[in-house]
């Protein structure tokens, strides 16, 4: 177990590394003077904008410019905003609340959807439960949440008036765009909750347990389940990215202000350092939930408790 | 050129949802071919005297908040959005499949070096890299299309990937070699066909997926300039009036949402093609 976790962290360093290193590149590679950017609406002279170039250490060699930029990530410092001057981490930190919210929240929503349905088709496979519940999750990861959202606000804050239709802070406000991006990542978890669970039920053992005479219920629960669990638990972290991704378009749907709107604004205004920095971000907290959810599975399959990760 | 199972389990005659889904594609595909001689009015034109209009015999699908109408719009709105699709699933299979190819066809350090920079990629949250992509490309549809489709590409490489080394132990492609047939002739004419059907099932799922991402950088209003009938941007347009005129923003979403549908119908019916019973 520790010598599994041991070969998985630098995997997963290697590929922070890369990703920062695409995000250093794709900077450089964007035309326009940051120097003049910065100062532009202030009406700074070209010798003013030349001595800002030299002290952001623009005019250094580009290999110095990128270990400078590697040394400041190590330490956690994403650089400043062009727009406001700030640290770009504080500004991440005061808006990652909303978003961590409803990611999790959706998560959570879609994971009970998602794993309850694929159990449900899995257990009644071929029948018409089974298409139906197939086509639903087909359905759900079809539906743009920007649609979806749009309809939900119609139906229970325009036409009900039972939840609020945009802002943030109680549970209230959570609900809706919580329960829309929730919908919309269970189809894809169902989809292969089902095509697990459908491996396992073809397993010896669960033939034997039939065999047994033990109840179909009780062979899905305590036997299909649990052998499908582990590989689902990788699956379910995966979501994560399109969770975020999603959340920047449910916040803007429903007016959150959250990491996404924020990442929305720098683009507008093309404050990069703002933008590199959410990407950075994102993909950190992807590869430690990967990081998480393998550990977890490992944790959860005794196979790999012993051997170690493959 | 492509080899199906040739025993499939469910051959595409018995896929009712699949041939729907075709069928909706080629309908919308037929749409932005004969949308000019289609539509009598302009997708631009606007009539002060008649904003918001619920669906009626003039205007089916009502009109929005300029007084434009709806069905029009929609029609010219399928033009957009699948000329962004079509760029963007170009671009992501042009990039993918031959990384993938070669990555799986190849094997050893040149399959880890490229899986491991396709990795990097993919740790990015799918649609915040094509957002950030918009921060250095611009707006518009063209970078839309490049944001999304670039961002489309791992995922198609590694599904590439596997499907060539699926295929790349198989005996004719041994025999092939045997017989001192180059890398790339040995890629091109037994590889690529034989690996074909699992790529061409996710073609059709990554269109789904970067017109649903496309249309959101729309919706976002980091693509198409204001007024552009495409169905994302016009969603967002349509949705300042939710409570007045639902049918505005309503409408856009349903054939936005009927269109990835069919996408995904007819990716999962090929993937069923190749199924042995």
């Amino acid at each position: 177990m520790t010598s599994a976790i041991l070969r998985r962290v630098p995997q997963a360093l290697c590929v922070v590394w890369l990703a920062a290193t695409l995000a250093f590149a794709a900077m450089k590679l964007t035309p326009g003077d940051p120097a003049q950017a910065l100062l532009a609406a202030s009406g700074a002279t070209p010798s003013e904008i030349a001595a800002e170039r030299a002290r952001l250490g623009l005019d250094d060699p580009v290999l110095v410019q990128y270990v400078r930029y590697l040394g400041e990530l190590l330490r956690g410092n994403l650089g400043s905003s062009w727009l406001h001057g700030r640290p770009v981490s504080q500004m991440i930190t005061e808006r990652a609340g909303p978003t961590i919210s409803l990611a999790l929240a959706a998560l959570t929503v879609g994971t009970a959807l998602g794993v309850a349905l694929g159990l449900v088709a899995a257990a009644r496979q071929g029948t018409w439960l089974d298409t139906l519940v197939t086509g639903l999750a087909v359905t759900s990861l079809s539906i743009p949440v920007y649609w979806s959202g749009l309809l939900a606000i119609l139906l229970f804050s325009l036409g009900l008036g039972w939840l609020p239709s945009s802002g943030e802070g109680d549970l209230r406000h959570l609900i809706l765009p919580a329960t829309v991006l929730g919908v919309a990542s269970s189809g894809s978890i169902a989809r292969l909750v089902r095509a697990r669970m459908i491996e396992v039920l073809q397993a010896p053992y669960v033939t034997a347990a039939r065999g047994r005479g033990l109840s179909g219920w009780h062979v899905l629960t305590a036997h299909v389940l649990r052998a499908a669990l582990p590989s689902t638990v990788t699956v379910i972290a995966l979501q994560l990215g399109f969770l975020l991704g999603g959340a920047v378009v449910t916040e803007a749907v429903f007016a959150r202000r959250g990491l996404g709107q924020l990442a929305l604004e720098s683009i507008q205004w093309r404050d990069l350092p703002v933008v590199r920095g959410i990407i950075v971000f994102a993909a950190v907290a992807y590869m430690l939930t990967s990081l998480a959810a393998d550990l977890v599975h490992a944790w959860l399959d005794p196979r790999l408790r012993e051997d170690g990760l493959a | 050129m492509i080899r199906w199972h040739p025993n499939a389990r469910r051959p595409l005659a018995r896929q009712p949802l699949t041939l729907l889904g075709l069928a909706w594609l080629l309908v919308v595909g037929l749409i932005t071919v004969l949308v000019p001689a289609l539509t009598h009015t302009s997708p631009m034109a606007t009539d002060p005297a008649r904003t918001l209009e619920p669906p009626s015999a003039d205007h089916p699908l009502g009109t929005d908040a300029l007084g434009r109408d709806v069905l029009t719009r929609l029609a010219w709105g399928a033009r957009w959005t699948l000329q962004m699709g079509l760029l963007g699933l170009t671009l992501s299979v042009g990039l993918g499949l031959p990384i993938g190819l070669v990555a799986g066809a190849f094997g050893g350090w040149v399959d880890t070096l490229l899986m491991r920079l396709m990795d990097a990629l993919l740790a990015f949250p799918g649609l915040l890299l094509a957002m950030a992509l918009i921060a250095v490309l611009g707006s518009g549809l063209a970078p839309v299309a490049v944001a999304v489709g670039f961002t489309a590409s791992p995922a198609y490489a590694r599904v590439a990937r596997s499907a060539a080394r699926e295929v790349r132990s198989e005996t004719y492609v041994q025999a092939s070699r045997a017989v001192g047939a180059g890398p790339g002739r040995i890629l091109w004419r037994h590889i690529l066909p034989n690996a074909s059907p699992p790529l061409l099932a996710f073609a059709a799922v990554q269109l789904g997926w970067i017109l649903l991402n496309g249309a959101a950088l729309n919706f976002l209003g980091l693509g198409v300039p204001p007024g552009t009938p495409e169905w994302g941007a016009m969603l967002a347009e349509g949705r300042g009036f939710l409570r007045d005129a639902p049918w505005a923003s309503a409408f856009p979403g349903l054939a936005l949402t009927m269109t990835v549908l069919a996408a995904n119908l007819v990716g999962d019916g090929v993937q069923e093609l190749m199924r042995p019973r």
